[in-house]
């Protein structure tokens, strides 16, 4: 299958400049460049590009919500913060093909007249940081990237920003918020950061592999990326399939493929050749799957069909021994961890949830605990600040529901 | 902090379209520096950056990769998310916090170690993982762990 965001990275040298250049690199530029910028707009949002960050919101869309009014700055933020457990995809482009990342943000922002940008990497990532600011230095050098890229006049000019352990600022607010030196605290929206997003000015927060997949766009029509995937789900997705398989790792497939033959064909099956129990499907946020359930398409709309989301296609592969009372107590910790604080029910509502799913794990819970999460659940849905609460809601909760026995059976 | 480190945080400042943007930046530079962020230079950092104190130390107390608290010279944080967890991190932090005669959030006598636990570092497909300091390890073991942790010793020694 042809690749459009892991094509180079078996290539030895892969980061190099030379090497991205000599596999095509910065045509897609050059040839945006000599579009007008409204064109490139219509080109990205014909060929349906959706997010790759977790929401799935139309790109095209997100950049025709900019005010029409030009003259003031805007910004164009790649968010790299890649917190949700069970994703590690967009370290990989980084790591091995980061001019693939810094061509389709630079094509991004002469798309909506950005001339700065920020990539906000998450700080544990430092080597990966590191990768991307020497490949920017390169792109700089050559022109590629900074004042006047290839003899333009159009400048776009970006800083790596890292991050300081936080998954909340993985939210496109709270990562402006971040940004701007505070407290990593998700705004209140509207209004949405097209408006007022980083300083006030009009901003957009884009995820490393919708960026990354806006070269091929360019270089190859909106009609070739759409021959990959499905309507309503074009293009690929890199899969980060780990936990119980034979061969963990990111492999990149069209939308749609079967969730099946990711673990059973691309990641070799279930290890030590247990049996599979469960399956998390994109990301912890995701709503469990249980074994009988994973023959779908991964795409946007089958698993929300199914009841769970793509998310970030990391997936989470649980074998027969894993007890679920567990996972949830892991889940419950780390939501109730990273939860700003700023809104009482995501704040005390994962606090709570942890409370009693700890209580329930160290089998000292009663039937009226395993009530009390799903209630707590259903309050915290819909009613935080960002979507968070509902994050945290939807993924402990579908433990205890699908998995009720074996919750059950500890407080008996 | 040092007149280096003031100078560096004095250029931050100046890279940003917004001085409030050099304050992540500013934050982990004390932090990588000295291993921690102590009082007094959060008081010097919002002199230097005219901020309100309350704004630096709401900043600084917020995220987990800023310690207000002097931690080992070697920083261990143990991956506990889900994914680690269940491919041995648990026993992983055991592990250690034996070897070392610590446990999560101490500092060994010597001030050379302190052991956390962490939330998940992004390496879930090659797990479990730990970090030290700013370097990260994945597919750690306990035979790997106890090399890293003599070599340490070794260096320190
Ligand atoms: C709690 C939370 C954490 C998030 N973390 C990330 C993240 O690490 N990376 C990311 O790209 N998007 C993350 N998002 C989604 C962003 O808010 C935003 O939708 C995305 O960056 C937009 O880019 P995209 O449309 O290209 O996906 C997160 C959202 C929430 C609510
Ligand atoms: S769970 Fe440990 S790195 Fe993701």
């Amino acid at each position: 299958m042809e690749k459009i965001l892991s094509r180079n990275i078996n290539v030895p040298d892969s980061q190099s400049l030379d090497v991205y250049i000599k596999r095509g690199g910065y045509d897609a530029l050059k040839k945006a460049l000599s579009l007008p910028s409204e064109k490139v707009i219509s080109i990205v949002a014909e060929s349906g590009l959706r997010g790759r960050g977790g929401a799935g919101f139309p790109a095209g869309m997100k950049w025709k919500l900019l005010p029409a009014d030009r003259t003031a700055a805007r910004y164009l933020i790649c968010n790299a913060d890649e917190g949700e457990p069970g994703t590690f995809k967009d370290r990989q482009i980084i790591e091995l093909d980061p001019h693939l990342l810094i061509e389709g943000m630079t094509i991004a922002a002469y798309a909506i007249g950005a001339c700065r940008g920020f990539i906000y990497i998450r700080g544990e990532y430092d080597w990966i940081a590191r990768v991307l600011v020497r490949a920017l230095r390169e792109a700089e050098d050559k022109g590629f990237s900074g004042v006047d890229i290839l003899n333009s006049g159009h400048q776009f000019c970006i800083d790596v920003f890292r991050g300081a352990g936080s998954y909340i600022c993985g939210e496109e607010t709270a990562l402006i918020e971040s940004l701007e030196g505070k407290a990593g605290r998700p705004r209140l929206k509207p209004p949405f950061p097209a408006a007022f997003g980083l300083y006030g000015q009009p901003t957009v927060v884009q995820n490393v592999a919708t960026l990354a997949s806006i070269p091929f766009i360019i270089n190859m029509g909106p009609d070739v990326f759409k021959s990959f995937g499905k309507p309503r789900s074009y293009g690929t997705m890199l899969f980060g399939i780990c936990g119980h398989v034979n061969k963990s790792g990111v492999y990149e497939y069209p939308m749609g493929t079967s969730l099946k033959k990711l673990i059973y064909e691309v990641a070799g099956g279930i290890k030590d050749n247990k049996k599979l129990k469960a399956v998390i499907p994109g990301g912890l946020s995701a709503p469990i799957l249980k074994a009988d359930e994973i023959d779908i398409e991964m795409d946007f709309d089958s698993l929300i069909a199914a009841g769970s989301i793509l998310g970030t296609g990391g997936i989470i592969v649980l074998d027969e021994d894993v007890s679920i009372p567990f996972v949830a107590q892991k889940a419950a910790r780390f939501f109730a961890h990273e939860s700003c604080g700023q809104c009482t029910p995501c704040r005390e509502g994962t606090s709570m949830l942890k409370l009693l799913i700890d209580r329930i794990a160290a089998a000292e819970g009663s039937l009226a605990d395993i009530e009390q999460v799903l209630r707590l659940c259903r309050y915290i849905k819909g009613s935080t600040l960002c979507a968070m609460g509902d994050a945290a809601a939807f993924s402990v909760g579908t433990m205890v529901k699908k998995f009720r026995e074996e919750f059950e059976a500890l407080v008996k | 902090m040092d007149n280096k480190a003031k100078r560096h945080i004095i250029k931050l400042v100046s890279r940003f379209p917004s001085k409030e943007s050099a304050l992540l930046p500013a934050l982990a530079l004390l932090q990588k520096k000295y291993g921690y962020i102590a009082e007094d230079d959060l008081v010097e950092l919002s002199e230097i950056m005219n901020l309100p104190e309350a704004r630096v130390f709401s900043t600084a107390s917020f995220y987990s990769m800023l310690s207000l608290k002097k931690t080992g010279r070697y920083h261990i944080q143990v991956c506990m998310n889900v994914v680690c967890s269940l491919l041995n991190g648990a026993s992983l932090l055991s592990y250690i916090s034996e070897k070392l005669g610590i446990r999560e959030g101490e500092v060994t006598p010597d001030g050379l170690f302190s052991l956390a636990s962490v939330e998940c570092l992004g390496s879930c497909g090659y797990a479990p993982a730990i970090q030290i300091n700013m370097e990260h390890y994945e597919n750690i073991s306990i035979e790997k762990v106890d090399g890293l942790i003599e070599a340490i010793k070794k260096k320190e020694r």
